[in-house]
């Protein structure tokens, strides 16, 4: 079976007309965001199991965690990757934004712009 | 606030890696037995947590809701259709749904991607053991094909290619982690249960020759089979990949009296008129439709010998004493957990069904049955005969004796 069919499978429907119970725009965010929940969890206990392992390997303990304290430089690289993880994740409020800004409301749509620039009398 | 502190005991679900694992079992990595910890974790919550405030808001928004408006509620569909409309009842309802869909697709990822190897493995163990019949005239039944129980994709029955067991593995795999470890490592706890209820209510009942309908994994069944090493039991489904699973299981697991029919309990021709002395079904009766149940208590009846006994394990019956909530609550597995025979199955006179296909009512059998705790997986259960700490799964038994 190839990847691609075994993820559709997986994922598949199950016959049976499917209840929604919230406002469906809403349960189907809700979905999405329950399997990322789902996911984190995962990947939680991977980091949890990978700490677990180096202590008991003696390379460091959880303490080590804990206590620790990133050098200036670190400390600056950490703070650089959480702003462009901020910055990634709230794209939309930002474009938003922009939008007010930028024109707001009377801004044109790329589908205006389509009839204006293929219309019968092109400027 | 005590000063005290006490070291916190923990209440919760097993990890996953209790589960009990034989050949066929699907391997399963670190984060997708991490999957199935957050889905029993997500189901505790759900029953322990959120459950309860759906009961609040009944009381405190539901019910005055529909009596300002002077309706009143005559049954528990009534119930249902106000709750309905709650909003702590639709976000209950929608994170369990979600629940249900997550836990098919941990499973499904599990099984699928590993289908070809497991389909080989099964084929080895059915290429040098005749302990699997199937019977290609065995047509799948409605209440099967309409919708897929328990938003489970392609029902029991489904093969993505010949020889496919993946759907019976993904069924296998979520038990643990939908029971939360309550039916045991190799989640017969059912098995168990009925097996402990047999041996103090019918101590000299010994029997050669045993009947289980509707076995899928053959997971309830096998309790009983290890039980009585002497008899010969057969385990039979409409369903034939599930069954040449079963087989595998079994055998992996050191039970040999046992093999496995695709067969219809509605029609159970292929066996003798008082051929077995135990007809068996656990948690069976409400995925089924009333014209299948009378044909399977008919047939049950037939093929038992005078004397011989028939026992169903099911959830308790819906009676005039259960409150209309409660009826609405354990009624959502029907409408929205694919179960669409559980409300029915579960309000109607069983008794008269066991009557009407021949039993007498003097023989009627009714019993309660707890799951018997795995120490494997709960150490530090509550002994025996001490009551639940929520860890015991309570069914009930309803059967007959046929006479002598």
């Amino acid at each position: 079976m190839t990847l691609e069919a075994a993820l559709a499978i997986a994922s598949a429907k199950p016959a049976g007309k499917r209840p929604y119970f919230l406002n469906p725009e809403v349960e189907r965010v809700m979905a999405i965001a329950m399997a990322i929940a789902q996911e984190l969890a995962v990947a939680r206990t991977r980091v949890d199991t990978l700490e677990r392992l180096l202590e008991r390997k003696g390379i460091m303990t959880r303490a080590d965690i804990e206590a620790f304290e990133p050098t200036p430089e670190e400390a600056v690289q950490r703070g650089l990757w959480t702003q462009e993880y901020i910055a990634r994740i709230l794209r939309i409020v930002q474009q938003e934004a922009e939008q007010l800004k930028t024109g707001g409301e009377s801004e044109l749509a790329s589908e205006d712009v389509a009839r204006e620039v293929s219309g019968d009398d092109p400027a | 606030m005590s000063e005290t502190r006490t070291k916190p005991t923990y209440q919760g679900p097993p990890d996953y890696r209790a589960v009990g694992r034989h050949d066929v079992f699907p391997a399963t990595t670190h984060d997708e037995i991490e999957r199935f910890n957050f889905l029993a974790q997500m189901n505790r919550y759900l029953g322990t947590r959120v459950l309860p405030a759906v009961k609040t808001a009944f009381e405190q928004r539901v019910v005055p809701r529909v009596e300002a408006q002077g309706g009143h509620f005559s049954n528990r569909h009534d119930v249902r259709k106000a709750l309905l409309k709650d909003p702590y009842y639709q976000t209950w309802s929608a994170l369990r749904r979600m629940t249900m869909e997550q836990r098919q697709q941990a499973g499904r990822w599990v099984a699928v991607r590993q289908a070809e190897e497991l389909a080989a493995k099964v084929d080895q163990v059915i290429a040098k053991d005749p302990g699997f019949t199937a019977d290609a005239s065995v047509k799948i039944p409605r209440y099967v094909s309409a919708v897929d129980h328990h938003c489970m994709p392609g029902s029991y029955h489904t093969e993505l290619f010949p020889g496919d067991v993946s759907a019976a593995a993904n069924y296998d795999s979520g038990l643990f982690a939908t029971t939360g470890g309550m039916l045991g490592r190799y989640s017969d706890g059912g098995g168990q249960a009925v097996l402990q209820w047999v041996r103090r209510n019918l101590p000299d009942f010994k029997p050669r020759r045993i009947l289980d309908i509707g076995a899928t994994l053959g997971h309830s069944v096998l309790p009983l089979a290890q039980a009585y090493p002497d008899a010969e039991v057969i385990a039979i489904d409409v369903s034939a990949p599930v069954l040449r699973y079963a087989l595998a299981r079994a055998r992996s697991l050191g039970v040999n009296n046992i093999r496995f029919v695709q067969a219809d309990g509605a029609d159970l021709k292929k066996f003798a008129d008082a051929s077995f002395d135990w007809v068996q079904t656990t948690m069976f009766l409400h995925e089924l439709s009333y014209g299948s149940m009378r044909a399977i208590m008919r047939e049950s009846f037939r093929v038992l010998k005078p004397g011989g006994i028939v026992l169903h394990v099911e959830q308790p019956q819906y009676g005039k004493d259960m409150p209309l909530y409660e009826q609405a609550m354990r009624d959502w597995d029907a409408f929205y957990n694919n179960e669409p025979f559980w409300s029915a199955m579960h309000e109607i006179d069983l008794d008269g069904f066991l009557i009407n296909a021949g039993f007498e009512r003097e023989q009627l059998i009714h019993g309660g049955v707890t799951a018997v705790v795995d120490r494997e997986v709960f150490p530090d259960a509550a002994d025996e005969g001490g009551e639940d700490y929520g860890r015991k799964a309570a069914w009930h038994v309803v059967g007959a004796r046929k006479s002598a």
